[in-house]
C-alpha cells in the first residue's frame, strides 16, 4: 500500500487519494472560437511522462486538491504541495 | 521450419527431438527494409505475418527491445471474446475471434484457443435489463450471445455463489459461447515463427532510440543496433505508446497503468467457463494447466512499473471469493501487472500517426491480447496500403477530434 | 526400514503421540513434526507424483523448498488441497492423500505415462492436437493437470483477520543472523518486529552442537528474552510474502491447521533481510528418484524432527558445508559415503526407494542420497523491493547487490555462510550500519548441468523438466530466460523455482557457452510461498462489501411492511404490503394519482455551494444558465462532461445571492461532490466559493398527488401553501415541531408535489405526521417500483437508464443552452463537436403499442433494414395503471424527428410494432403540475 503526502494531512494510504489528472492542463476560454483540434487536444491530449511526473491529486478524506510529484516508473513519491504553493 | 505435426512428433520423439528447426531465427538487422514495426507483442508480430501473408511484403522486420512477446503479450489473463456493444467494436473484435478459430492451422502453432463461453452476470433487475440490451446489440451486429437466467448461470459455473447471503444475487447473465482463452505465448511464438517463415526478421534486444526523419516524414529508426531505414514504421509498443510518440513529436490521449493478474495453484478442472462478475469487478478462469487466471480492476495510479499494490490485490481476490466461496483455501501462486494503455473511450488506436510515414497501433488499454490477430490484419492493411481497412477506419485518432468516441467502458463492466 | 526417528534432541515432543493416515494407511507421528517427517520417519518414501510424468516423488527439501510432496488434507471434515508436507504442521487425525496420484502415490495408475516421456517433451502440445480441433484433447489435457481438487463445499468458519501493523525495525528470518539483528535493534530502542516462518525459531542454529558457548535452544531463549524485554514483538508461523511500494510488507501470520492466515499490512522504517539461502539440487540423471534429498533438508530433519532420513547415505556435495554434515549425519548413527560429484558423472539408482549411486563404472550401496550442488540466498523480497542482485564468482551465486531504500541483507542471504561473520553482520545492521560483503571460508567447486550428457536429468522437479528440455529449448532459440521459462515450464511450479531456476539458467548458460549472469534472472514476484486467497478476503466480505446505505426511516418502512431493495447502492422500499408485488405497485401508482404517494427521498444528494463566486461557479457547471435563477426558485438542469455527455441530473435551488443547493441522484453523490471540489480549486478562486455535502445531514419526505396540499395543510405549518404563493418549482423554509425545513415545490411524478427535508433525527415525527394525515385522505407510502412507473408516464428520465454513454442535453429535448448560453460552462465546446452535430443522433422518444399488446422488453432494440440494424433501444418500459396501456422511454436515431412513425422493435429473435410518440404521455400540458 503506497503512502501520499497529503499537504494538509499528512502521510496516508494510497486509498483515500484519487488521481485527478496531468499538472498544467488549462482550459481554454470557450467564449471564443477554438477550434476543434484544440479543444481535442485539451480535452484528450497527454504527456503520460515515464519517469519523473507531476500530478493532481484529490485527497477524498479532506477533499483538498495538491501537486505531486512521482517517479511514475519506480513508484516512489518525490513531494507534494498544495495547489496555491504551485500556482506562486 | 519442420512442419509441426502429431506425425513429426512421434519421429522426433524417437530421434530425441534433434531435427526440430529453430522457432525463428536471430538475424542481424539489414540497414533497411519495406516496413519496420516496432513491437515484438502479438500485434506487432501478427502484423508483420500478415503483411507476409497477405499483402506480399516479406521485406519486413519487427524490431523488440526486450524478448519477443515479453510485454502485455505474455502478461494478460488469455480471454478472447467479442461481447461488445457498438457495431464498430463487434467488427473489430469479432474478426479477431474468427481469425483465432482458425488460427493453429494457419499457424501450424498449437494456440489452444478453448471456446469455453464467457458468462458476464447480471445482480439485478435493472441489470438483467441492460444484459438484454447487451445480448440484442449483439445478435444484431451478428456475434453468438444468449441471455440466461439464474439457473442457467448456475448449471454453466456451479462454484459461483447462490447463497442467502450474497451481497450480490445473481439474477442471470450474458452468455458468449464462442469466447474463450487462448495460451498468450503460444500467439506471440506462434505468429513469431510463421512470420519469420515467410522471411520477416525478428530482432529481439533492439532498442528503438529515435526515428530518423527527412524532411518532416519518417524515413526509419535509430536503434541500439544501428540505423535501420524503413519505407513505412509501424508502432505497436503496448505500454510504450506515450515514450515512442515524444521521440516523434506527437501528441497520444493515453494514460498508461498498471493492470494486475494472479494465477492460483493448479487445481483439477473446477471451471469450464470465463466468468465476470461486475460488481466484485473480478472475472476468472481456470488455465489448461490447472491454476485459476484471475482479473480486475486497474490500479488508478499513472505506472509504468509492471506491478501493482495491495489494494487492489484485495479487492480484486476479495471479489473472486465472494464469487466463489468454495475457493477461500485455494491459494495464490503468482500474480505480476503489465502496463497498459488506456485512452478516453478505451478503445484503439489504428491508422496515421500525423507524422508521415509513421502508424500507431496502440491503446488496447486492457483489451489487447484478443484483439491480436484482427489488430495485426487490420495494421498490415494500414501498412501495405496507407489507408484504413473499413473496420479500423473507426478508431483512427481522428476520432477524438470530431467526437465520435466508442465508449465501451460502461458497455463491458470492467475496465477492458 | 530405511529411515527412523532418532533419540537425538529435538524440537518435537515425543509425550504427544500424533494419529494420521497418509494415501489410507495409518501411521504415527508427535507434535512438532510436519506430515513430511513424520511419513520419512515411519520409513514412507513417497509421498507424491510429478505433474507429467507420474514419477515417485519423495520430499527433497524439509521446508518451503520442497516441490514434491503436495498433499491433500482433511481435518474435522474440511479439505485442504495443495498442501507442502514439508511445512504442514501434525495435527491428530489428520487424514492426508496424495494429489494427482490415483489411487496412492505408491501406486498410481498413471505411472506408466512416464514411458510416452520422449514424446511428452517441453512443448509437445504446440506441435500438435490441431487436428481435428483442440476441443478434441483439451478435456483430457485439462484432466491429466492440476494437482489437488477442491471440495465444492464452502469452507465454513474458514476466516482471515486482517490488520496494519507497524514497527521501525521488520527482521525477516528468525536464525542466528535474524535473532542477532532483532536483539542489536531493540536494545537500540528501535521498535523492532521479528517474524519467521517456522513455527521454532533458530534455523539452522539447531543442527549445531553450540553457539557462542551456549546449547542453541539456550542462546535462542537468550536472545528471544534480550529482544522481548525490551519491547520488541516475535512473530513465529509468520511468512513474509512480499514486499510492495514504499516499505509495505505483507506478512501472513499462520495459525492452527485449518484456519486461514492472518494478514499484516507491515509498514516498516526499516527492513532487515535475514532469510537465509537453501541448497541446490545435483544435476544428474534420475536425480528425482524418491530418496534424493537436500543435504541442509536432512540436517533438518534430524535437527527439528529427530529424523535420520537414511542408514546409508551418500553425500554428493561440491562445497565445504558438507563436511559439518557429514559429522551430524555420522553421529546420529548413518552410514556417510562422501562422494565428489566431479569425479564422474552419476546415476542414481532404484524406483520407488534408492537402491544406490553409479559413478562411473562404480556403484554404491546406498539407501539415500543427499546432495547440494552449492547454497542460494532467498533475495526474493530483496528482488520484491527493487534491489539488485550481483553475481558472485565465488561463490556462484546471486547476491543482494544495490540495497533498495530501507532494506539491508545480513547472513546467509547476503552471502555470509560463516556463523561468526553472520552474528557481526547482523548485529551492524541491527544497530542501522549496512555490512559489506565479507570474506567467506565456504568454498565450492562449480557443478552445474552438462549439456548433451548423458541419462534423464531433471531440473523442475515437479513440471517434469528435464536437461533435455533445456537442450531442446535452446535447439529451437526459446533462449532468453523467460522463453526458456514459459516454454519448458520450469520454474512455474508451485515452488516457483526455487530449487529449479538456477539449474535452468547455468543449462541454458552452458548451451550457449555463456556466462549463467549474462542469461539473467527471472522476476522474482510475491507471494514468497503460496498463501490462501481468504487471507486477502478478509473482512472484504459479505454485507461489508460496499456495505448498503440505510435511511434514518427504515423503521418506519419495515413497521409499515416494506419489501426493502437495494438501489442505487441504498437500502429502500421497493413497495409496501404482503402479496404480489405487481399489484401491490399498480395499486400504489393509482393511490399516488387519486389522492397522494408519500415517499422517502433522503438519499437523495443535498450539495451546498456557497460564497461570493457560487453563481458564476454554479453557472459554469451546469449545462442550463443558473445565472438567472432567484432567490427562493428552482430550476431543473444537467451536469455535464467536458465531453458534453450528461453526468447527472437534478435541481438547484438558490436560497439567497450567494447560496445554492444541488440536487444530484442518490449514486452519484460522491463523483459530483469531487467534480465540484475539483473545479471549485483547480481553475476557480477557492476562497470565495464553498462547497459543503449535506446529504447525510437531511432526511426528505415527498408528498406527491393532486391531494399533496391538504396533506400538507393538516400539518398545520406557519406557510402559505396556496398555487399563488407557492408555485412550482419555489421553496419556503419554515419549521415542523421547531425544526427548520425546507420545502421544496418540485415533482417527479407530473403531479402536485412538495419535498419536505428536516435533519435526520426529526425524520419519523415528519413521516408519522405525513401518514397521519395522509391516511384520512386516502393517501399512503409508495416505494420506488411506482415511483418509476409515475415518472414514466411523464416522460421524466433516470440518468444511466434513459441515457447512455453517448447522451447529450440536445438528446432529451435540451437544445436551448447549447445554442443561446454565451458564458461558459463545462462541456460547452463539446457539444458543437461533429458527433455533436450528426442527425442521426440518439434522441429521447415515448414508445407506443398498439390496443391490448403487451409492453416492450427494456432492452429491446428498435430495428431497421434488412438484415436488421440497431437504431436505439427500449430504455423504460411499463404497464401504466394510471393510462390502462403500457408506456415506454427509448433512444431512437433522430427520434424526436420522428414522432408518428411505426417502427419494428426486436428482442432476442422476435419482432413487434411500435410508435415513436412524445415522451410525455400524461397530462402533457402540466395541468396537474401546476395545480
Amino acid at each position: 500500500m503506497q503512502i501520499f503526502p497529503c499537504p494538509f494531512c499528512g502521510p496516508r494510504n494510497e486509498t483515500e487519494f484519487h488521481f485527478a489528472g496531468e499538472l498544467g492542463k488549462v482550459r481554454p476560454a470557450t467564449d471564443e472560437k477554438i477550434a476543434a483540434q484544440d479543444w481535442a487536444t485539451y480535452l484528450y491530449a497527454q504527456r503520460n511522462d515515464k519517469g519523473l511526473v507531476r500530478e493532481v491529486w484529490i485527497h477524498l478524506t479532506c477533499s483538498e486538491l495538491f501537486v505531486m510529484e512521482r517517479d511514475s516508473e519506480t513508484m516512489k513519491v518525490l513531494g507534494s504541495r498544495s495547489l496555491r504553493e504551485d500556482a506562486q | 521450419m519442420t512442419r509441426y505435426s502429431a506425425f513429426n512428433l512421434l519421429r522426433e520423439g524417437l530421434r530425441g527431438h534433434t531435427g526440430w528447426g529453430k522457432a525463428w531465427r536471430s538475424p542481424a538487422p539489414k540497414s533497411s527494409y519495406d516496413a519496420v514495426i516496432i513491437g515484438a507483442g502479438g500485434h506487432g508480430l501478427a502484423t508483420a505475418y500478415y503483411l507476409a501473408k497477405n499483402h506480399g511484403l516479406t521485406n519486413v522486420a519487427v524490431l523488440e527491445k526486450g524478448w519477443l512477446g515479453g510485454g502485455n503479450t505474455g502478461r494478460n489473463t488469455t480471454v478472447i471474446r467479442s461481447n461488445y456493444f457498438y457495431p464498430e467494436s463487434a467488427a473489430l473484435y469479432d474478426l479477431s475471434v474468427r481469425l483465432y478459430e482458425n488460427l493453429s492451422r494457419d499457424l501450424n502453432y498449437n494456440v489452444m484457443f478453448s471456446q469455453r463461453g464467457m458468462v458476464v452476470t447480471a445482480h439485478s433487475d435493472p441489470e438483467m435489463e441492460m444484459a438484454a440490451r447487451q445480448v440484442n446489440a449483439m445478435r444484431l451486429n451478428g456475434v453468438d450471445a444468449e441471455l440466461l437466467d439464474r439457473d442457467q448461470v448456475r448449471k454453466l459455473a456451479p462454484l459461483l455463489n447462490f447463497r442467502p447471503d450474497m451481497r450480490a444475487p445473481i439474477h442471470g447473465g450474458v452468455l458468449q459461447p464462442r469466447a474463450g482463452t487462448g495460451r498468450h505465448d503460444a500467439v506471440a511464438w506462434g505468429y513469431a515463427r510463421a512470420a519469420d517463415a515467410l522471411g520477416v526478421d525478428i530482432i529481439q534486444n533492439c532498442e528503438v532510440q529515435d526515428f530518423i526523419m527527412e524532411a518532416g516524414r519518417c524515413v526509419g529508426v535509430h536503434t541500439s543496433q544501428g540505423d535501420i531505414r524503413a519505407g513505412v514504421v509501424g508502432a505497436a509498443v503496448a505500454g510504450h505508446s506515450s515514450v515512442i510518440a515524444k521521440m516523434a513529436r506527437y501528441d497520444l490521449p493515453i494514460t498508461s497503468y498498471a493492470l494486475q493478474a494472479f494465477v492460483s495453484e493448479p487445481l483439477k478442472p473446477v471451471l469450464d467457463t470465463v466468468v465476470l462478475c461486475p460488481p466484485f469487478g473480478t472475472y476468472v478462469s481456470q488455465s489448461d494447466k490447472g491454476g485459476l487466471v484471475i482479473g480486475g480492476g486497474l490500479d488508478r495510479i499513472p505506472s509504468y512499473g509492471q506491478r501493482g499494490n495491495l489494494p487492489v490485490q484485495e479487492t480484486v481476490l476479495a471479489g473472486l471469493v465472494e464469487m466463489m466461496p468454495a475457493l477461500a483455501s485455494v491459494k495464490l501462486l503468482r500474480h505480476w501487472a503489465g502496463i497498459v494503455d488506456v485512452t478516453p473511450d478505451s478503445s484503439p488506436i489504428i491508422g496515421p500517426s500525423g507524422v508521415d510515414g509513421l502508424y500507431l497501433n496502440c491503446g488496447w488499454g486492457t483489451g489487447g491480447f484478443k484483439a491480436i490477430p484482427a489488430g495485426g490484419y487490420l495494421f498490415a492493411h494500414v501498412l501495405a496500403t496507407g489507408s484504413h481497412h473499413e473496420i479500423s477506419r473507426p478508431f483512427d485518432r481522428s476520432r477524438f477530434v470530431t467526437g465520435h468516441l466508442i465508449d465501451e467502458g460502461a458497455a463491458s463492466g470492467i475496465a477492458h | 526400514m530405511t529411515s527412523h526417528r532418532t533419540t537425538r534432541v529435538a524440537l518435537i515432543d515425543r509425550s504427544k503421540p500424533l494419529r494420521f493416515s497418509f494415501d489410507g494407511k495409518e501411521y504415527q507421528g508427535y507434535e512438532g513434526d510436519t506430515l513430511a517427517s513424520a511419513l520419512l520417519a515411519n520409513g514412507v518414501r513417497v509421498m507424491g507424483r510429478s505433474f507429467k510424468y507420474h514419477r515417485p516423488r519423495g520430499p527433497w527439501g524439509a521446508w518451503v523448498d520442497d516441490p514434491n510432496a503436495i498433499i491433500t488434507v482433511t481435518l474435522n471434515g474440511l479439505s485442504f488441497p495443495n498442501c507442502p508436507a514439508t511445512t504442514t504442521p501434525l495435527v491428530e487425525g489428520m487424514r492426508a492423500r496424495a494429489v494427482n496420484a490415483w489411487p496412492s502415490a505408491t501406486f498410481d495408475i498413471k505411472s506408466g505415462l512416464d514411458v510416452f516421456h520422449r514424446w511428452l517433451s517441453a512443448g509437445f502440445y504446440y506441435k500438435t492436437f490441431m487436428w481435428p480441433n483442440w476441443h478434441l484433447f483439451e478435456p483430457m489435457i485439462r484432466k491429466m493437470a492440476g494437482l489437488g481438487d477442491i471440495s465444492r463445499d464452502v469452507p465454513e468458519g474458514y476466516s482471515a483477520d486482517q490488520v496494519f501493523d507497524h514497527c521501525e525495525v521488520l527482521v525477516i528470518g528468525g536464525g542466528a543472523a535474524g535473532l542477532a539483528a532483532a536483539r542489536a535493534a531493540a536494545e537500540a530502542s528501535r521498535g523492532v518486529v521479528l517474524v519467521e516462518d517456522h513455527p521454532v525459531l533458530g534455523g539452522g542454529l539447531h543442527q549445531m552442537a553450540e553457539i557462542e558457548g551456549l546449547a542453541p535452544t539456550d542462546w535462542i531463549a537468550e536472545q528471544v528474552s534480550a529482544i522481548t524485554s525490551a519491547g520488541g514483538r516475535i512473530l513465529t508461523a509468520t511468512t513474509a510474502f512480499g514486499v510492495y511500494d514504499h516499505g509495505l510488507v505483507g506478512l501472513a501470520e499462520n495459525g492452527p491447521f485449518g484456519t486461514a492466515p492472518r494478514l499484516h499490512r507491515m509498514r516498516a522504517d526499516r527492513i532487515v533481510l535475514a532469510t537465509g539461502a537453501l541448497d541446490r539440487p545435483i544435476t544428474f540423471a534420475d536425480n528425482d528418484r524418491p530418496g534424493v534429498i537436500a543435504v541442509d533438508g536432512a540436517c533438518e530433519y534430524l535437527a527439528r524432527y529427530g529424523v535420520l532420513v537414511g542408514s546409508k547415505i551418500a553425500l554428493v556435495s561440491n562445497n565445504s558445508l558438507a563436511d559439518a554434515a557429514e559429522v551430524l549425519l555420522a553421529e546420529a548413527g548413518a552410514k556417510v559415503l562422501r562422494l565428489n560429484p566431479h569425479d564422474g558423472p552419476m546415476q542414481a539408482l532404484g524406483g520407488k526407494r534408492i537402491k544406490g549411486i553409479a559413478q562411473g563404472a562404480k556403484r554404491h550401496d546406498v539407501d539415500t542420497i543427499i546432495a547440494s550442488g552449492g547454497m542460494t540466498p532467498l533475495v526474493h523480497l530483496w528482488r520484491h523491493a527493487g534491489g539488485k542482485l550481483n553475481w558472485c564468482e565465488t561463490r556462484q551465486a546471486f547476491l543482494p547487490g544495490a540495497a533498495p531504500d530501507g532494506m539491508v541483507a545480513v547472513g546467509a542471504v547476503n552471502g555470509a555462510f560463516d556463523l561468526d561473520v553472520s552474528l557481526s553482520e547482523a548485529r551492524a545492521a541491527g544497530n542501522g550500519k549496512s555490512p559489506d560483503l565479507s570474506p567467506t571460508s565456504y568454498a565450492l567447486t562449480p557443478l552445474w548441468p552438462d549439456p548433451g550428457s548423458k541419462g534423464r536429468q531433471w531440473i523442475d522437479f515437479q513440471h517434469d523438466v528435464t536437461l533435455k528440455d533445456v537442450e531442446l529449448a535452446a535447439r529451437e532459440n526459446y533462449v532468453s530466460v523467460e522463453h526458456l521459462k514459459r516454454y519448458t515450464t520450469l520454474g512455474m511450479a508451485s515452488d516457483q523455482g526455487k530449487t529449479s531456476n538456477m539449474a535452468g539458467l547455468a543449462a541454458m548458460a552452458a548451451v550457449q557457452g555463456r556466462p549463467l549472469p549474462e542469461v539473467g534472472t527471472t522476476t522474482f514476484r510475491p507471494p514468497f510461498v503460496p498463501v490462501p486467497l481468504e487471507m486477502y478476503h478478509g473482512h472484504h466480505g459479505k454485507q461489508l462489501w460496499h456495505p448498503l446505505k440505510r435511511l434514518a426511516l427504515e423503521p418506519q418502512h419495515r413497521a409499515a411492511g416494506a419489501a426493502l431493495g437495494e438501489y442505487g447502492g441504498w437500502l429502500r422500499p421497493g413497495w409496501y404490503g404482503k402479496g404480489e408485488a405487481k399489484q401491490l405497485i399498480h395499486q400504489e401508482v393509482l393511490t399516488a394519482r387519486g389522492s397522494a404517494g408519500i415517499f422517502d427521498a433522503s438519499p437523495l444528494g443535498t450539495i451546498e455551494v456557497m460564497g461570493p463566486d457560487a453563481e458564476t461557479f454554479v453557472n459554469f457547471i451546469y449545462y442550463n444558465t443558473i445565472r438567472t435563477l432567484k432567490p427562493g426558485h428552482i430550476r431543473y438542469g444537467f451536469m455535464l462532461t467536458e465531453g458534453g455527455i450528461v453526468l447527472d441530473d437534478g435541481v438547484i435551488t438558490r436560497l439567497d445571492q450567494n447560496r445554492f443547493v444541488i440536487s444530484c441522484s442518490s449514486s452519484h453523490v460522491d463523483s459530483v461532490r469531487t467534480h465540484l471540489e475539483a473545479w471549485r480549486q483547480d481553475g476557480n478562486n477557492p476562497d470565495r466559493i464553498f462547497v459543503h455535502d449535506q446529504t447525510q445531514h437531511w432526511a426528505t419526505v415527498t408528498i406527491a398527488g393532486p391531494k399533496a396540499r391538504e396533506i400538507l395543510a393538516a400539518l398545520a405549518l406557519d406557510v402559505d401553501l396556496s398555487a399563488k404563493a407557492f408555485p412550482h418549482m419555489t421553496l419556503q423554509e419554515t419549521h415542523f415541531e421547531e425544526t427548520p425545513m425546507r420545502i421544496a415545490r418540485v415533482s417527479f411524478t407530473g403531479d402536485l408535489s412538495f419535498e419536505l427535508s428536516v435533519r435526520c433525527a426529526k425524520a419519523p415525527a415528519l413521516w408519522e405526521a405525513i401518514v397521519k394525515a395522509g391516511q384520512a385522505l386516502g393517501a399512503a407510502p409508495i416505494g420506488i417500483e411506482a415511483l418509476s412507473i409515475l415518472r414514466a408516464e411523464k416522460g421524466y428520465i433516470m440518468v444511466g437508464k434513459d441515457t447512455d454513454g453517448e447522451t447529450m442535453p440536445h438528446d432529451l429535448g435540451f437544445g436551448v443552452p447549447r445554442l443561446k448560453k454565451s458564458a461558459a460552462f463545462i462541456g460547452d465546446r463539446s457539444l458543437h463537436c461533429d458527433k455533436a452535430n450528426a442527425t442521426n443522433r440518439k434522441t429521447l422518444v415515448g414508445l407506443s403499442v398498439p390496443m391490448g399488446a403487451p409492453p416492450l422488453a427494456t432492452g429491446a432494440h428498435l430495428v431497421d433494414g434488412t438484415p436488421p440494424r440497431s437504431q436505439g433501444y427500449v430504455t423504460s418500459s411499463y404497464e401504466s395503471p394510471t393510462l390502462g396501456r403500457p408506456v415506454a422511454l427509448g433512444l431512437v436515431e433522430n427520434g424526436a424527428a420522428r414522432i408518428g412513425e411505426t417502427v419494428s422493435v426486436w428482442h432476442l429473435g422476435d419482432i413487434r410494432e411500435a410508435t415513436i410518440c412524445a415522451p410525455c404521455a400524461f397530462d402533457p400540458e402540466g395541468e396537474r403540475l401546476h395545480a
